[in-house]
């Protein structure tokens, strides 16, 4: 008796344990999957131009930065680069200047109205948003602002908006209303309490969301190539260049694009459930 | 200050900029699209419909998302249920698994040509293996299947990362309580899955579906990237009629295709993956 129970429960910690194996198996293959093509675009993006034009390829970078400087001194870049981080900032600055308040109120009253706009930031996630950048063209010549950085920023900061605000409004939500009304009793006004309490306890999430429209901004292509033609951004550039440029320039330029993007991601890595998690409510 | 002022105050900015940046040039995309010159016309659609691209154009993009979106939620599912199982190295995997979140859709594009241009990682390994003899050129104009499979893979590598992270965060919601019940009433790993993770993962599969399917109609980067216009996308004809063309009326109609396959799209999805209020966790 003892020992057909034995058996049976050895033979359900071996199935566990080839379970675990495959498990464990199967999330090594996925992170193969997903690092393995980036770390191809690395190996081009280190080897000398005729390594890259040459074949057969090796597994291993030759640590050459031929292809990178070729890519830095090209005509353009440094300026695309410049326009990039410029349009990107613009972008982080206005999203979390326009989100974050809109954040704090959904999240701390209750109002007539509230619904529509939760509605209205909700429904741009049904369009595809950089399709707008055709009509503002016309709109941005009217008034100026076509081909500047903050044209283009303004167009991204319509991507990196509805993110901010559904962000900053499940971080305020976050945080006890109590501890605003005890820094009132203790005789703060609501700036102060929002200020000295709140604030401070908001700010790295804050910060995450910021990056995060950063990153929004620094990956757009299509609304960038409609509407800038001298001010090109990265992207702009790399894609309006696809046709004639050699490929270790399309190399270079892709790894300058991948790595600060690598970097975005792991420094928001502990909030990027969270935001999306709660984005999608 | 008045304290019912202050939430409208708060979220007026916000409003605002998406009132004259989202719904206003939404209208005059519209009102671009059916006019020329001021004078109401479907001229602009009938152009787009009669270049000799337009068939194959509607047919990539829709044979794109039907073949892409469908892989995606598969590997999805997969990623969440291997992470939500993992014990060790947990937050690692998510890491990784996240990581083309933040990559641009044309740097994905670039990443994938290094692995299937003439001189690529692809062709190294065949011939390394002895399958070929000579490189052969993938992404020729003659050789669209293979544009297409590239494109394809690029599209799972870089857009998966989207669904898993809201499908994560909506395994989390599912109360634990569940699984112990099934366990006890002898459900197997399989069957858990099917008759408890599935269903309740609904409101999850809703929104992941909706951002995937609107995601990819609006594929571009990628297609410019690994085919050129050896593919042609509706978001590429978009870029041409606006810019190639300079036709920005027939560029607007093209614009407005898109939207209305979104939202005719999300719609869809809305009614079909509809969930109950009395169901909701």
């Amino acid at each position: 008796m003892s020992t057909v129970a034995e058996t049976s429960a050895a033979a359900t910690t071996d199935a566990r344990k080839a379970g675990d194996w495959l498990l464990v198996a199967t999330a090594l293959l996925l992170c193969i999957w997903v690092l393995l093509p980036i770390y191809l675009l690395i190996i081009n993006a280190l080897s000398s131009p005729q390594d890259v034009t040459g074949f057969p390829k090796r597994f291993f970078p030759s640590f050459d930065l031929g292809s990178l400087a070729f890519f830095i001194n090209f005509a353009g870049v440094a300026r695309a680069l410049w326009n990039s981080v410029l349009v990107a900032t613009l972008t982080m600055i206005l999203s979390i200047g326009f989100g974050a308040p809109a954040g704090y109120a959904l999240s701390r009253f209750d109002f007539p109205g509230k619904g529509v706009f939760r509605f209205l930031v909700l429904m741009t996630r049904a369009f595809p948003l950089p399709l707008l950048a055709l009509p503002l063209a016309v709109m941005f010549i009217r008034t100026g602002l076509d081909d500047t950085a903050l044209g283009l920023a303004l167009v991204h900061t319509t991507l990196a908006l509805p993110f901010a605000v559904l962000i900053t409004f499940s971080l305020f939500s976050g945080i006890p209303v109590e501890l605003e009304e005890a820094a009132w009793t203790l005789g703060c006004t609501r700036w102060q309490a929002f200020r000295k309490v709140i604030l401070p306890l908001a700010l790295p999430g804050i910060a995450a969301s910021a990056v995060f429209a950063f990153t929004i901004s620094w990956n757009e292509v299509f609304a960038a190539a409609v509407l800038t033609i001298e001010n090109r951004t990265l992207t702009a550039f790399l894609l309006q260049s696809l046709g004639e440029s050699p490929l270790y320039l399309k190399f270079a330029g892709g790894a300058a694009l991948v790595v600060p993007a690598l970097i975005f991601i792991f420094a928001v890595r502990k909030y990027l459930f969270a935001m999306w998690g709660i984005a999608n409510r | 200050m008045n304290g019912k002022a202050l939430p409208y105050l708060l979220l007026m900015p916000a409003t605002l900029f998406l009132c004259i940046f989202f719904l206003y040039p939404f209208v005059l995309v519209a009102f671009e699209a059916v006019t020329r010159d001021g004078v109401f016309t479907l001229d602009n659609f009938r152009t787009m419909a009669a270049s000799w691209k337009f068939p194959a154009t509607v047919r990539n993009t829709l044979l794109l998302a039907a073949i892409v979106v469908p892989i995606q939620l598969a590997m999805a599912l997969l990623m969440a249920s291997v992470v939500s199982r993992l014990e060790t190295g947990r937050s690692a995997a998510l890491y990784i698994f996240a990581i083309p979140l933040g990559i641009s859709d044309l740097a994905a594009g670039l990443i994938w040509l290094a692995i299937f241009d003439q001189s690529g990682f692809l062709n190294t390994l065949l011939s390394g293996l002895g399958i070929v003899d000579r490189p052969i050129m993938f992404l020729g104009y003659q050789s669209k299947l293979t544009i297409f499979i590239a494109v394809v893979l690029a599209e799972i590598w870089r857009a998966t990362a989207i669904m898993m992270v809201i499908l994560v965060a909506g395994m989390g919601l599912i109360p634990k309580e569940y699984y112990e019940a099934a366990e006890v009433f002898g459900a197997g790993p399989w069957k858990r899955f099917m008759r408890i993770t599935l269903p309740l993962l609904r409101p999850s599969l809703q929104t992941a579906i909706i951002l995937r399917v609107i995601l990819a109609f609006e594929v571009f980067a990628v297609v410019a990237a690994l085919g050129g216009t050896n593919l042609p996308v509706l978001m590429g004809e978009t870029y041409n009629w606006q810019f190639t063309l300079q036709d920005r009326n027939v560029a607007a109609a093209s614009a407005l295709l898109i939207l209305a396959m979104s939202i005719g799209f999300t719609l869809f999805f809305l009614r079909v993956l509809r969930v109950p209020k009395e169901a909701r966790i």
